[in-house]
Order: C-alpha cells, then sequence, then structure tokens
C-alpha cells in the first residue's frame, strides 16, 4: 500500500537538507527597498556584516557588491549602519515599486 | 534476582533514574518532586552515574535544556510537580511535536491558588493534551517499575514520544514502603542502548530543528503525530510483557480488580485505588459485586479497551483528583466518552476527591459504594458530579 503524504513527512519537522532555507525567498515581504549609490560608498562593509539576512553581496575580492533582492526584507539596517562618504549615505530606503 | 528495600516513592525513581544513567538530566527544585532530583545529584555528584547534570534557573529552562540535549542526540531525563510542569507548558507541546523521548517523573501535586504542596492531579491533567504519554502509578513500586517501562517505550522506534510517570505527591513521593528494585545490569540490559534519531551532533549529516511550518503542513503533522499516539498501546503492552518475563509483575493500560462478575464499578487512579480496593473487599464480603478499573495509561486513552472491560456494569462511579471547573472531572470524561461505544450504556456519577491532598479516607469510598447500589438497583442518577469529603 502506498504512504499517504502526511505518512511521508519527516518525523518531528526536522528538516534533513543543509542550507534549504535559500529555496524560501523572502524578498516579497519588503517594502521599503535599500538603493545602493556606488560613488558614497567607502567599502567599509558594515552593511554586509549588519545586514541580519545576507542580503548584501561581496565580490570575491572582497568588495562589496549589489543587494540580493532575493533575500532582503528592507529592514533599513543596513542604511542606518552606513556611514557614506563626507555625510552623504551609500545607503538610502526607498519605497518598494516606486 | 533484585533487591527488596524499604524506600520512598521519590526514592525509587531517583533509584530507576540511576540504574538507566540518562546522558542529561536538566533540573529545577520543587516540592514534591526536588527531593527525587537531589538524591540523583547526589548520584552524580558521587560518580555513580556520569550524567550531565544542568542545573537551570527554572523549569521552562529545564524543559529546554532537556530539549535541546535530546535534539543533540542524548538520552534525557527530569522531573518535576504542580507549576514546575505549569511553567514547562510551553515546552512540553514542542518536546512532543518534535518526538523527543524525554523522561519525566511527575510527582502530582496540586495547582495555584491557593497555594498548596500536597498531591493532587490537577498539573497531570492539565497536561493532558501535550502529546505526552502518561503513566500512572498507585504505589512507589509501580513508579520504579513505570519509570524503567517508560524510556523503553517512549525510545521505541515505532514511538519516540516524551513520556510522564506519574505518582501522588507525599502520599507515594515521601512514603516509605516495600520496593523490589531490580538488578542494575538487568535494568541496562531491558532498556537497552540509547539509539538517536536525526541528531544534531551528527555534524556530517547538518540539519534544522523547530522549523515555521504554516497553512500548508502543520495540519499534516499534526495528522501524522495523533497515528503515532495509536501505536502506543501496542508498544506498551509488549514493553510491559518484557518486563514481566524479568520480574514478574504484571502492568497492562489499566488494572482490574474483582470486576469480571461485577455489577457496580469504582473508577479511581493512583494511590486512592489502593484505599478502594480494601474498601471494595469489605463489601464483597457483604455481598455486594463490586470491582475496580484504575486506568494506568491515560494518555493515549485506551476508549475501546476500558469500554470492554466495564461493558457488563450497570453503575460506574468515578472519582476525580482533579477538577475541570465548568466541566465534569477529566478521568470521568473519559470514562463517558469510552461508555459512548456501548451499546446498553452503565449509569455514572462523578466524585471529585481528595483536592490538595485532602485524605481520601474508606468512608469517602464507602459513602460513594452505598449510592453506587442505589444508582444500580432504581437507574437513576440524582446529581451528576459531586465533591465528596468537603467539610460542611
Ligand atoms: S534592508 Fe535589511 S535585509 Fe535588506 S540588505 Fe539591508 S540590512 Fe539586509
Ligand atoms: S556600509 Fe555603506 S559605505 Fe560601508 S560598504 Fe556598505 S554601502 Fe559601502
Amino acid at each position: 500500500m502506498s504512504k499517504k503524504f502526511w505518512e511521508t513527512l519527516p518525523q518531528g519537522s526536522v528538516v534533513l537538507e543543509a542550507g534549504s532555507s535559500a529555496k524560501f525567498k523572502t524578498g516579497g515581504w519588503r517594502s521599503m527597498k535599500p538603493k545602493w549609490i556606488e560613488e558614497n560608498c567607502i567599502q567599509c562593509l558594515f552593511c554586509w556584516m549588519y545586514c541580519p539576512d545576507m542580503s548584501v553581496k561581496v565580490t570575491a575580492e572582497g568588495k562589496r557588491a549589489e543587494f540580493n533582492y532575493d533575500y532582503c526584507k528592507g529592514c533599513g539596517i543596513c542604511a542606518l549602519e552606513c556611514p557614506g562618504k563626507k555625510g552623504n549615505k551609500a545607503i538610502v530606503m526607498e519605497e518598494e515599486g516606486k | 534476582m533484585g533487591k527488596i528495600v524499604a524506600v520512598t516513592g521519590n526514592e525509587a525513581c531517583a533509584q530507576a533514574l540511576k540504574q538507566i544513567n540518562p546522558d542529561v538530566c536538566a533540573a529545577y527544585p520543587i516540592t514534591p518532586a526536588t527531593d527525587l532530583m537531589q538524591r540523583f545529584s547526589s548520584y552524580v555528584n558521587n560518580g555513580q552515574v556520569d550524567t550531565e547534570l544542568v542545573l537551570v534557573e527554572s523549569e521552562h529552562s529545564a524543559m529546554s535544556a532537556c530539549i535541546g540535549a535530546a535534539a543533540a542526540g542524548g538520552r534525557v531525563a527530569t522531573a518535576t510537580s504542580s507549576q514546575g510542569l505549569a511553567l514547562m507548558w510551553e515546552m512540553l507541546y514542542i518536546a512532543a511535536g518534535t518526538r523527543l523521548p524525554i523522561i519525566m517523573p511527575l510527582v502530582n501535586r496540586a495547582l495555584s491558588a491557593p497555594l498548596n504542596i500536597h498531591g493532587d492531579h490537577s498539573d497531570g491533567m492539565g497536561a493532558r493534551d501535550t502529546g505526552w504519554i502518561q503513566l500512572y502509578s498507585e504505589n512507589a513500586q509501580e513508579a520504579y517499575d513505570n519509570t524503567i517501562q517508560a524510556f523503553k517505550i517512549a525510545e521505541h522506534m515505532d514511538i519516540r514520544l516524551p513520556a510522564m510517570v506519574c505518582m501522588d505527591g507525599f502520599i507515594v513521593s515521601h512514603s516509605i514502603e516495600r520496593v523490589e528494585y531490580i538488578d542494575d545490569a538487568d535494568v541496562k540490559n531491558f532498556v537497552g542502548k540509547f539509539q538517536a534519531v536525526n541528531p544534531l551532533l551528527d555534524l556530517d549529516k547538518p540539519k534544522s530543528y523547530g522549523p515555521l511550518i504554516l497553512t500548508d503542513l502543520y495540519h499534516e503533522y499534526k495528522r501524522a503525530q495523533h497515528e503515532v499516539m495509536t501505536k502506543v498501546p501496542k508498544v506498551v503492552l509488549e514493553v510491559a510483557a518484557e518486563f514481566e518475563k524479568m520480574t514478574g509483575r504484571k502492568y497492562s493500560l489499566f488494572e482490574t480488580y474483582r470486576l469480571e462478575d461485577a455489577e457496580i464499578a469504582i473508577v479511581v487512579m493512583s494511590s486512592a485505588a489502593g484505599t478502594t480496593k480494601d474498601i471494595i473487599d469489605q463489601y464483597r464480603d457483604k455481598g455486594v459485586k463490586i470491582g475496580l478499573l484504575k486506568p494506568r495509561m491515560f494518555r493515549p486513552f485506551p476508549y475501546l479497551e476500558i469500554a470492554d472491560a466495564l461493558k457488563h456494569l450497570k453503575a460506574i462511579a468515578v472519582l476525580d483528583r482533579a477538577d475541570s471547573f465548568g466541566g465534569y472531572g477529566p478521568l470521568f470524561m473519559e470514562i463517558a466518552s469510552a461508555v459512548t461505544s456501548m451499546d446498553t450504556k452503565p449509569a455514572m456519577i462523578n466524585k471529585i476527591f481528595g483536592l490538595g491532598g485532602r485524605d481520601y479516607l474508606p468512608e469517602q469510598g464507602e459513602h460513594v459504594i452505598d449510592e453506587l447500589i442505589n444508582v444500580a438497583k432504581t437507574g437513576k442518577v440524582q446529581t451528576v458530579k459531586e465533591y465528596i469529603g468537603v467539610r460542611e
């Protein structure tokens, strides 16, 4: 007899696949979107350090790269922490869809 | 051959834990369970067990630490009572839903308010729906035997659920009784080596515990959890049969006493069942056909098996050592549910007794039986639920 769907679920809802949260794109939760202004960026990588969701990409050379909008929830922490250059922020928050 | 000793219920349970030697125990003291874990902590201190004893700052933390240790892949135990169990409430569901076979002696005690440290079943009944297996014990011997069997039941590969072993606070936990201990080697051999399922510490196979499961799958996980509970009775009986082979002591889902030819019966759990058996003997001597049924496994509740054992009766009195305010006593509700499957239903009455450790005296049982004889004769019930042993 073939198993019913609920009988095939892993016992105790344990997730047995490592890194499977990458499949769950949380970017759709975002109402505010961070925008990177490269000319104001001093490459301090505060944004990368503070982002709770690994949504700030870094190149193989260790340089600040674009946001990963598949997962960025728009919390604004990166924009708050960004020192920018001479008082000009390198990250600003914009309303999503504008 | 084991050893015959004179010990309290707490001492007997601590001995069972010592013989099993769990990997991790996380505990917080609470009367009347304090003495159990205090004894166990001296075994840890004396090097008689190599358990990692985690002394935490609350029962919520105790159960949390147990959950973590069980998910890591260890054999885990703790013990508590009353408010301690109440504080664990959130974590109890997580232990069961995550399918972690944690073992917990629950020394039954009343819940506040008013504050009371003595025995009743309010705590255990409050945890009825948490998904834990519950075994209730009449005396120290049963508490000891049930603790050992609980490990084998909970850790069975078809089950993997947490289990509580209940005994009456003070009445059993602090009274010295004759208990037969099983040899250390036999206990070890009986429970076997612990086998972890999906241990977090198996670092080559990374995994996550406790994910968010919403409307797409939650319902299915609960369906699966219900299914596991339906498999418990078979395992409880298998483990009991194996236990009987080792010790000669017989266990089942419930115990019956002079019930086969009875016309009326009392259903009661734990220590009060012992007193009730004596009263039943007196009435039997007078020619009254009365018997007793004492549930041992309260969760899952063996509705059909109990219905089969009660189906020939004219009247039943269910004695509850806990109340569901605004409802009938919790044991009565289960027996009433069991009765729905019968063709001819016996008349039923519910008595609430012994709350906050109030003594259950023989004359209380006698009054219940006298009323029950009348109910059986007339088929009429005056009041379904009533408190007995109340000062008026
Ligand atoms: S808005 Fe929040 S989630 Fe998005 S990149 Fe900045 S810190 Fe990360
Ligand atoms: S925090 Fe601002 S300045 Fe620093 S790397 Fe990020 S964007 Fe550039």
